[in-house]
């Protein structure tokens, strides 16, 4: 029997109310041409939408994309929820225009590396697997 | 590698008491399990199917951005207010270049993301073309095993005959727009054979009206009668009147398949797509249709595994590839063919 | 030529002219193709030489690249049909572009308090920049603004914010500007109501409200109801305004979005004058007379990096706008064929890396918006990637502008570069381009029909993945991000926060509103804007009455969504 490669699948979700989401796709597209699964929300998501996406899909990672400044609530908020529902081996990453106060602030309240905007996609690419590499799952 | 015997190792059998108290991180995890086929898998898919099926399983296929996830949310809402409790898989294709796909089918349902009674799957086809996912079919079988009423599965989008949804869903309906063409296309497409019943979304487009027109015809030639005054559905029957006809056995009332216009957006004509569902699997049941139809998916599942199976226990074995070896170098010397090699090693297996 | 040569034939004179210019013509293709020959052999720099949307630019322009077309058919006047030159006969000589930079943040006292030191600055116009929520038509104490109010603009869920955000500024005298998209109808109409409260009437109002959401469906997202009721609140607005707000624009119709989510120029060009045409055809449609409105548009593009296509792009736009109008809407006053536009340095280009180096490309872009004859413009702050602009960093950047209006001689004289054969050959590209775009789309079924199949929003995600992957092989430079990186670990450099007890005293003052407005007016003028939904008669009166009687943005979004449902993105990539 052929042995699939392990998959990594990915939750690329565009919290809160800013519809700034070309960021989000280039990420998604990237992460699909870097053969992961890929599932996209869509615009305007709750923290509770997308946790429970999240749970339903069994991702191994979030990555969400926020600009609208909203990210000292967001971040917190899908960590604490994911936590909850029994899903904190789940990694939780991001991007946006964030202080670097913020991201070291959020990084030791279990949020992953956050990365700024021009990051190239293929540092976010190596560090999702990286990450995943050593990540017990199925 | 040995098909279901001995207990479940300790993490899966965590995972299924979670299962059994329908934890949706559970599920979660378990279709990971089966997509993957990770090692155990067959033995936890042996625990959870001891129930049976019971789920109403329905199938929603057609060509690329029909409208398929659009109609499965609106239907799913509605159900929702029955409060039925409902599982959903959307298959996405996986890109060939780079193996990676983008599932983005649940952006359609984003009206149920905090619904507790549904539940969401999206599965890349990782290379299988039949319009679903290798695993898809047993992913369904955990849904329904899960305890869902319905399990509604949508294709991946292509024009071509999706036959795999024919062995997976007891109803398949399939979702045609004005831009699709006529029903000769259809036809070509093998649309006919597989749809239990046709919708025309978008009717709020024009030539709607023509297709359903057409379609309606088409399905009429196919069963060698053409009746253009009478709707096909409706307590019409030509699948019997044609077997009457022709003499052949009568096996209780024949369905066939009705032609529905929709348009998504606005919910029109949903409440009948509703209805005809409900009479296919009234007649499902009441012609016995349906226990025939799981008896077919129950054979092909057998047949699946034991391929697979002996698949896994050829190609694992390290004493059977260095047979393939050596009789690779025999075919080289012109001792052997790839016949008789082949034949070797399936003499060696049955052994 | 020929025709020509025959009508010349009786003139001598005339037909040695012509000889002699068809001999030099024919001298210089020669010489062209020699010069070409010899740069062949040229070794060029590892470099691309294409725009940064992708158009391959040659070497050398000659006169051999200019369109056939007369200088009059194609350039004409300034203030003259077809407006290539500029909008206005007299240009910068007598009026400067207005500097009007966008600005918002907090509660509606904080932004007061912006505004009034912005003027004091010598900033000309008012451009309010608000919240999320309220973009998204959530008033501040809804479950789904948390985190989010006051944070990327100013938070206002009523008239009662609207009076606080211009208390001591005469809205008789400033022009302000709203970015406001799905919701501008309501916002529009706090705005009249807060005139209306310092005795000020709508006929003085100047400014404009974006009120774009054909763009909103294309790009930028900000959306509520689906297409053709939010066409329908526009069209309203257009006939409203034609009657009461003679000095008010009620839409600028916007390419920025378009372009920042990660359109080439000519896309942006394209799309954001073929939506400004679906505009002018509702309005007809709806029988208005086309001169009664289109005077009254207005236009706001992006300013991105590559110097000469910007400055293309809205020569090309005021160009196809002006012959649109005159021959195909058939507008017989020359104030419908012109085009007016306000411009934004692009967001885009700005990088987190070594961020003072963004003060230099605003610079070059405000200087592209002036040699394209813009009527405004705003700087963005060089710290904008990083956080809300600090006051220092908005100075900074109006002061690129002051620079550039008054001692770099760029407005000395009207459209400097006209006649240039480099620019001149852009702008008859970019139309071109447009004109082959707009083709497209009317293929497609017209611009909703195109939405609704996510053709422009494919046509754009693909642009930006191309610009994205350009930018990653390092093809493309970005200065301090792909090369030249010395310095570029995150500087220091300082930045505004939005205090969370905002968002606390924002939700207190709207339970304090809820308390103390007339219960029954507000249900009575919700409902009455409810059964004027369903009519279809004008929505501006009585969403007028509900802003008066403080009826907030969500409960007036909410009384119309009952009847126009709420709009469902529609995902392609
Ligand atoms: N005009 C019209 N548009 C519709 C209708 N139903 C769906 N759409 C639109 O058609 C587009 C595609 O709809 P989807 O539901 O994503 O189609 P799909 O068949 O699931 O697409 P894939 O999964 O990509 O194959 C979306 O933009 C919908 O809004 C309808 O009845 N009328
Ligand atoms: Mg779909």
């Amino acid at each position: 029997m052929l042995n699939i490669d392990q998959k990594i699948r990915v939750l690329v979700a565009k919290p809160g109310l800013d519809g700034h989401d070309r960021g989000a796709k280039v990420i998604a597209s990237a992460l699909r041409d870097a053969g992961f699964e890929v599932i996209y929300t869509g615009l305007h998501q709750t923290p509770e939408m997308i946790v429970n996406a999240a749970v339903q899909e069994d991702v191994h990672v979030v990555a969400m994309s926020i600009l609208s400044g909203a990210h000292m609530t967001l971040f917190p908020k899908v960590r604490e929820l994911l936590d909850g529902a029994g899903a904190n081996r789940i990694l939780l990453t991001g991007g946006g225009i964030i202080p670097v106060e913020d991201i070291e602030a959020l990084e030791s309240q279990g949020v992953g590396r956050l990365f700024g905007p021009g990051t190239p996609t293929t540092e976010v690419i190596d560090y999702i697997q990286n990450w995943f590499v050593g990540q017990d799952t199925f | 590698m040995n098909a279901v015997t001995g207990p479940l190792e300790s993490a899966l059998a965590e995972l299924l008491e979670r299962f059994h108290a329908a934890e949706a991180v559970a599920l979660g995890r378990a279709i990971s399990l089966v997509e993957n086929e990770r090692p155990g898998f067959e033995d936890f898919l042996h625990e959870v199917l001891r129930v049976g099926p019971s789920a109403a399983r329905i199938g929603f296929t057609g060509p690329p951005g029909a409208g398929k996830s659009s109609l499965l949310s609106v239907v799913a809402t509605i159900w929702r207010t029955r409060n039925e409790q409902l599982g959903v898989v959307a298959v996405d294709p996986t890109s060939p270049y780079s193996g990676g796909a983008l599932l983005g089918d649940r952006i359609r349902m984003s009206d149920l993301a905090t619904d507790p009674g549904i539940f969401i799957r999206s599965m890349a086809t990782r290379g299988s073309l039949g319009g679903l996912a290798t695993t898809t079919k047993e992913v369904i079988d955990l849904m329904d095993a899960f305890g869902f009423d319905r399990v509604l599965v949508e294709t991946v989008g292509v024009g071509q005959t999706q036959i795999e949804i024919t062995a997976a869903a007891d109803t398949v309906i399939v979702v045609l727009v004005p831009e699709s063409g006529d029903a000769i296309q259809a036809m070509k497409a093998g649309l006919m054979e597989i749809a239990d019943i046709f919708v025309v979304n978008k009717a709020d487009r024009p030539g709607a009206d023509r297709l359903v027109k057409d379609l309606r015809q088409g399905l009429h030639l196919r069963v060698g009668t053409v009746l253009e005054s009478e709707p096909v559905y409706h307590g019409l029957d030509l699948d019997r009147i044609r077997r009457k006809e022709s003499g052949e056995e009568f096996k209780g009332p024949g369905w066939s398949p009705p032609v529905l216009s929709t348009v998504a957006q606005s919910g029109e004509g949903v409440e009948h797509l509703m209805d005809m569902i409900e009479a296919h699997r009234s007649w499902l049941e009441e012609s016995g249709e349906l226990e025939e139809r799981r008896r077919a998916r129950g054979k092909v599942r057998i047949q699946d595994v034991v391929d697979r199976e002996l698949r896994r226990t050829a190609w694992h074995s390290d004493a059977l590839l260095a047979v393939l070896d050596q009789g690779l170098d025999r075919i080289q010397k012109g001792k052997d063919t790839p016949y008789s090699v082949a034949w070797d090693i399936v003499n060696r297996l049955l052994r | 030529m020929s025709t020509i040569e025959k009508e010349a034939s009786g003139s001598s004179e005339l037909l040695v002219l012509l000889r002699e210019q068809e001999a030099e013509l024919s001298e210089l293709r020669e010489r062209l193709s020699r010069w070409e020959q010899s740069y062949a052999q040229a070794q060029e720099r590892d470099s691309l030489f294409s725009t940064v949307s992708g158009r391959e630019i040659k070497p050398l322009y000659t006169p051999l690249d200019r369109s056939a077309s007369q200088y009059q058919d194609a350039l004409g006047f300034p203030g003259e049909y077809p407006f290539t030159r500029g909008p206005y006969s007299t240009m910068y000589r007598t009026r400067l572009w207005t500097k009007r930079q966008f600005a918002g943040f907090g509660t509606a006292k904080e932004t007061n308090e912006r505004y009034k030191y912005l003027l004091k600055q010598g900033q000309t116009g008012l451009s309010v920049a608000f919240d999320f929520p309220t973009l998204m038509g959530f008033d501040s104490d809804h479950p789904r603004s948390l985190g989010e109010v006051g944070v990327c603009g100013v938070a206002i869920s009523s008239l009662h914010d609207m009076e606080r955000l211009f208390e001591g500024i005469p809205l008789n005298e400033v022009s302000v500007s709203m970015t406001i998209n799905g919701p501008a109808i309501i916002l529009f109409c706090f705005y009249v109501a807060a005139a209306e409260k310092q005795g000020v009437s709508p006929r003085v109002l100047r400014g404009t409200v974006q009120n774009d959401i054909l763009k909103e469906y294309q790009a930028q997202h900000a959306w509520i109801f689906p297409p053709e009721p939010a066409i329908r609140c526009i069209v309203d607005m257009f006939e409203w305004c034609s009657e009461n707000t003679p000095n008010y624009n009620p839409i600028s119709i916007s390419g920025y979005h378009i372009r920042e989510a990660g359109a080439t120029a000519s896309q942006e060009l394209a799309f954001t004058l073929r939506n400004g045409f679906e505009y002018v055809e509702r309005a007809i449609a709806r029988g208005l007379d086309v001169d009664s409105f289109s005077p009254h548009l207005s236009f706001f593009f992006d300013v991105h990096n590559d110097f000469f296509e910007e400055i293309a792009k809205f020569r090309a736009a005021r160009r196809i706008w002006a012959r649109m109008m005159r021959e195909k809407y058939q507008a017989k006053n020359p104030e419908s064929w012109r085009l007016r536009t306000h411009a934004q340095t692009a967001g885009v280009t700005l990088t987190a890396q070594q961020p003072e180096n963004n003060i230099v490309r605003v610079a070059y872009q405000a200087m592209a918006a002036a040699l394209g004859g813009t009527q405004s413009l705003h700087t963005n702050s060089m710290d904008e990637t990083l956080a809300l602009p600090t006051e220092k960093s908005v100075r900074i950047a109006l002061r690129t502008q002051q620079v550039l209006a008054f001692e770099s001689g760029v407005t000395n004289t009207i459209d400097p570069l006209a006649g240039s054969y480099f620019l001149e050959a852009l702008t008859d590209e970019l139309e071109r381009d447009a004109l082959a775009i707009f083709e497209e789309i009317d293929c497609l079924g017209g611009v909703v029909p195109a939405i609704e199949e996510g053709w422009f929003q494919r046509e754009i995600s693909m642009s930006a993945m191309l610009q994205q992957r350009e930018v990653e092989a390092g093809d493309r430079v970005v200065v301090g991000v792909n090369r030249f990186t010395e310095g570029s670990e995150e500087d220091e450099i300082e930045t505004l926060r939005i205090d969370p007890v905002i968002e606390e005293s924002q939700v207190a003052q709207m339970a304090d509103l809820r308390a103390h407005r007339d219960p029954e007016a507000v249900e009575r003028r919700l409902r009455e804007l409810q059964e004027s939904s369903r009519t279809g008669e004008n929505l501006v009166p009585r969403i007028l009455e509900c802003a008066r009687v403080y009826c907030t943005l969500y409960e007036i979004r909410r009384a119309m969504e009952d009847v126009f449902d709420s709009y469902k993105e529609p995902v392609f990539f």
